[in-house]
């Protein structure tokens, strides 16, 4: 039996070799050698659109080499408002979430602040808009970074034939694609007699009042544009004021021209009255538009999406953003940013913007032109006006500037068309004004 | 010495022998074994429903973001809002309707049924429990497309007659109806079943000897069949009436609460503040105040149910 012995060079040498390879084997980068990372996405109702946000994570998690998990969760149910709860109470879950408007908020206490990508973000991407901001920010600090994915501007979708037959407006030569709104005229005392006109030709603008989401958002920016605001942005009550009472008589003048049964209505109705040819216009992003397409040729090809009526303060249009903020429970918090860099990537909104047909806006300043909208059609052009290209509207959300956590409230509840339609039912206004008092002063509770 | 020495040892000795049959005895005993057995589902209730229970009492007592204990504050928040008793009032009228109506229904299509012959039967049992084993989210979708309010298939039938449209969820009294309506669908085939096993159990002779008697069908009826079934009667009222109180998915899918809240229980409005509104604490509240009306109504009935049985 043979014996080989060490020398005291080959003991050095192997000591040596060992030392360094224990030493240099956390940097040696394997497959997943930055850890994971899970995100809860919203599920996109545009087929196809998942495949994009997948692609530009997959893309990301090669080169970061992180081990990459996306669940794609359907607002539908409000699936992913019990996620969210859920995850806050259970204090684990997702790394990064997609939080719809009012989450980031109340949620606020839960998320990690992400200032520092944001600043590169907004310098490489322009300004973000207002409702962003006020969704987004708490004190200055973001909590999320707007999301382009699910992000929607609902302004109205014409009938171009009915509103030219029975209203005399001509929405293509009012909002032309590839150039500026000539909308000077496009007022709420020109809307209103357009709908009393297709009312009477029996093609009644479909503007719901019930308690969802649609009927809010246009509630909440025709009331914005009569300068009505039930609680201000310091927490101040101030639903007994002209402004809220001058949006109330617009509001029961415009229900009598709408269909009878609005009351009732969801955010599936304004869609199927478009797609079913029954009205001339609806306030909804281009997804009833994408559905006649498929649907109802004949009816896609006579859509025009455009900017809102202006009112006496202004002209202002509904804005739902999404976030993607990361918990501050999150075990990876620099990929996560790294990861929401790379998704704010002028490259990367634009191609999931194209997935979704042009549906999902960016919220940042320099990203309203892109070509998607200029070539989407039948008709082409027919988005061109959606994302506000020329910055003629505020975007706003309901029961804005109200502090986030309160105008939430008003928000959910649809105060805003509980109070249009007790008026129109014969409430006496005073009553109806006190009412929303009663409930705003509820809703300030902390 | 030697005895004291050894006597601990003994002793040590026997009390093992004393635990091993012990352990055995225990084993042995009918209670132990049903205990054992029943300790899957005992820790499954105690995961899935008492600790949620208590989690829920920990949270109703909690500030709106959770960061401060504030007692009975969210209950006395609660009292003072309008919409909360309007809830309240809603979810009795709903409850108790619906409970009434379901166990009219029940009754009547239990005593039908039950009068068909041995053979027919099952077919009948079987076709008569088809809205109560559709999942009822999915049969209440088929009923949001049959009230639709711009496209209402029942209205759409009603204008061959001139009659309509009807607003089936657009108005406070309708939508009422209709959110009414569909829970009475859904459950009246339980207590058909129900009612249909009570009258089975009845036995044949009281009606013949009730029948010598000289009693007509009411009477059969009032002194023969609802004496034998009123344990069964309060049994399902009862367990009609949590499960009604606790509804949800009906009214969400059918009207989410609307018009002006007018078809908002418990659970939807504890939904909308809860989840919607980002309240958690208070939506808890809202759906725990369910638990103090459904345990006076456990009691009454209950308690009826004793004394019945203590008078038998």
């Amino acid at each position: 039996m043979s014996r080989k012995k060490l020398s005291r060079r080959q003991f050095v040498a192997a000591t040596a070799l060992s030392s360094a390879a224990l030493i240099t084997a956390p940097y040696v980068r394997g497959a997943y050698a930055a850890g994971k990372l899970s995100m809860g996405f919203w599920d996109h109702w545009v087929p196809g659109s998942n495949k994009a946000s997948e692609e530009l994570v997959k893309q990301w998690a090669e080169k970061e080499k992180v081990e990459v998990q996306i669940d794609y969760i359907p607002s539908q149910g409000n699936k992913n408002l019990l996620t969210i709860a859920a995850e806050a109470q259970a204090k684990s879950g997702h790394d990064i979430f997609a939080m719809p408007t009012w989450w980031c908020h109340s949620n606020s206490e839960q998320l990690e602040r992400v200032d520092d990508i944001m600043g590169p973000i907004i310098a490489e991407n322009g300004a973000v808009n207002g409702t962003a901001q006020y969704l987004g920010q708490l004190d200055g600090k973001w909590l999320g970074v707007p999301a382009c994915v699910g992000s929607q501007i609902k302004g109205p979708c014409s009938r171009i034939d009915l509103m030219k037959k029975h209203a005399n407006i001509d929405v293509q030569e009012m909002y032309p694609a590839g150039s500026p709104p000539k909308a000077d005229n496009w007022t709420f005392d020109t809307f209103l007699k357009a709908a009393e006109a297709c009312h009477k030709a029996g093609f009644p603008f479909g503007i719901g009042l019930g308690e969802t989401s649609d009927n809010v958002d246009t509630a909440g920016a025709i009331f914005q544009s009569f300068g009505a605001q039930l609680v201000d942005a310091k927490g101040n009550l101030t639903v007994k004021t002209d402004a809220v009472r001058q949006a109330l008589e617009f509001y029961k003048k415009l229900i009598s021209f709408l269909p009878p049964d609005v009351a009732a209505w969801d955010d599936a109705s304004n869609n199927k009255w478009l797609v079913s040819g029954k009205g001339a216009m609806i306030m909804n992003p281009p997804s009833a538009w994408a559905v006649a397409k498929r649907d109802a040729p004949q009816v896609a090809e006579q859509c025009w999406t455009h900017g809102f009526p202006a009112g006496p303060k202004g002209r202002f249009a509904p804005y739902l953003p999404y976030f993607w903020s990361i918990w501050n429970f999150s075990k990876n918090k620099e990929a996560a940013k790294s990861l929401l860099v790379h998704l704010s990537k002028p490259a990367s909104i634009e191609k999931m913007v194209v997935a979704s047909g042009g549906y999902d806006l960016p919220a940042y300043e320099k990203l309203t032109k892109l070509k998607v909208w200029e070539e989407e059609g039948p008709p082409k052009g027919t988005l061109f006006h959606y994302p506000d290209p020329y910055k003629l509207q505020t975007l706003s959300i309901a029961a804005s500037p109200a502090p986030p956590k309160v105008a939430q409230q008003i928000y959910f509840q649809a105060t805003l068309t509980k109070m249009c339609l007790r008026y129109h039912q014969g409430e006496a206004m005073e009553k109806t004004l006190a009412w929303a008092e009663g409930e705003c002063e509820g809703f300030m509770r902390s | 010495m030697v005895d004291v020495t050894l006597q601990p040892n003994r002793v040590t000795a026997t009390q093992a022998v004393r635990k091993r049959s012990g352990l055995r005895n225990a084993l042995r005993r009918k209670s132990t074994v049903a205990f054992v057995m029943a300790l899957p589902l005992i820790l499954l209730i105690l995961i899935l429903v008492v600790y949620p229970a208590l989690y829920s009492l920990h949270l109703a007592t909690l500030n709106k973001s959770m960061a401060k204990f504030v007692g009975f504050g969210n209950f006395e928040f609660l009292f003072k809002r309008d919409t909360f008793w309007l809830v309240v009032k809603q979810s009795c009228i709903f409850a108790i309707s619906a409970v009434i109506f379901k166990a009219l229904i029940g009754f009547i299509v239990a005593h039908f049924v039950h009068n068909v012959p041995a053979k027919k039967q099952r077919k009948w049992r079987g076709m008569l429990l088809v809205p109560w084993v559709i999942p009822p989210a999915m049969s209440t979708l088929a009923w949001l497309w049959l009230f639709d309010p711009s496209y209402s298939a029942f209205n759409y039938t009603l204008s061959f007659f001139g009659i309509g449209p009807i607003p089936w969820t657009g108005d406070a009294m309708w939508a009422r109806f209709s959110v009414i309506l569909v829970n009475v669908w859904y459950g009246a085939p339980f207590f058909m079943i129900m009612y249909l096993a009570a009258l089975k159990s009845v036995p044949e002779q009281l009606y013949e000897a009730a029948a010598i008697d000289g009693a007509n069908w009411w009477q059969r009826i009032w002194y023969v069949t609802l004496p034998m079934m009123r344990n069964i009667i309060a049994i399902t009222t009862l367990f009609s009436l949590i499960v009604t109180f606790a509804n949800f998915d009906i009214v969400r899918i059918l009207t989410a609460g609307g018009p002006l809240d007018h078809t908002h229980i418990f659970a939807t409005w504890a939904f909308r503040v809860g989840i919607e509104g980002s309240d958690v604490p208070l939506g808890a509240s809202v759906s725990l105040f369910m638990v103090p009306i459904l345990a006076v109504a456990a009691v009454f009935i209950l308690r009826d149910i004793s004394k019945r049985g203590n008078e038998a």
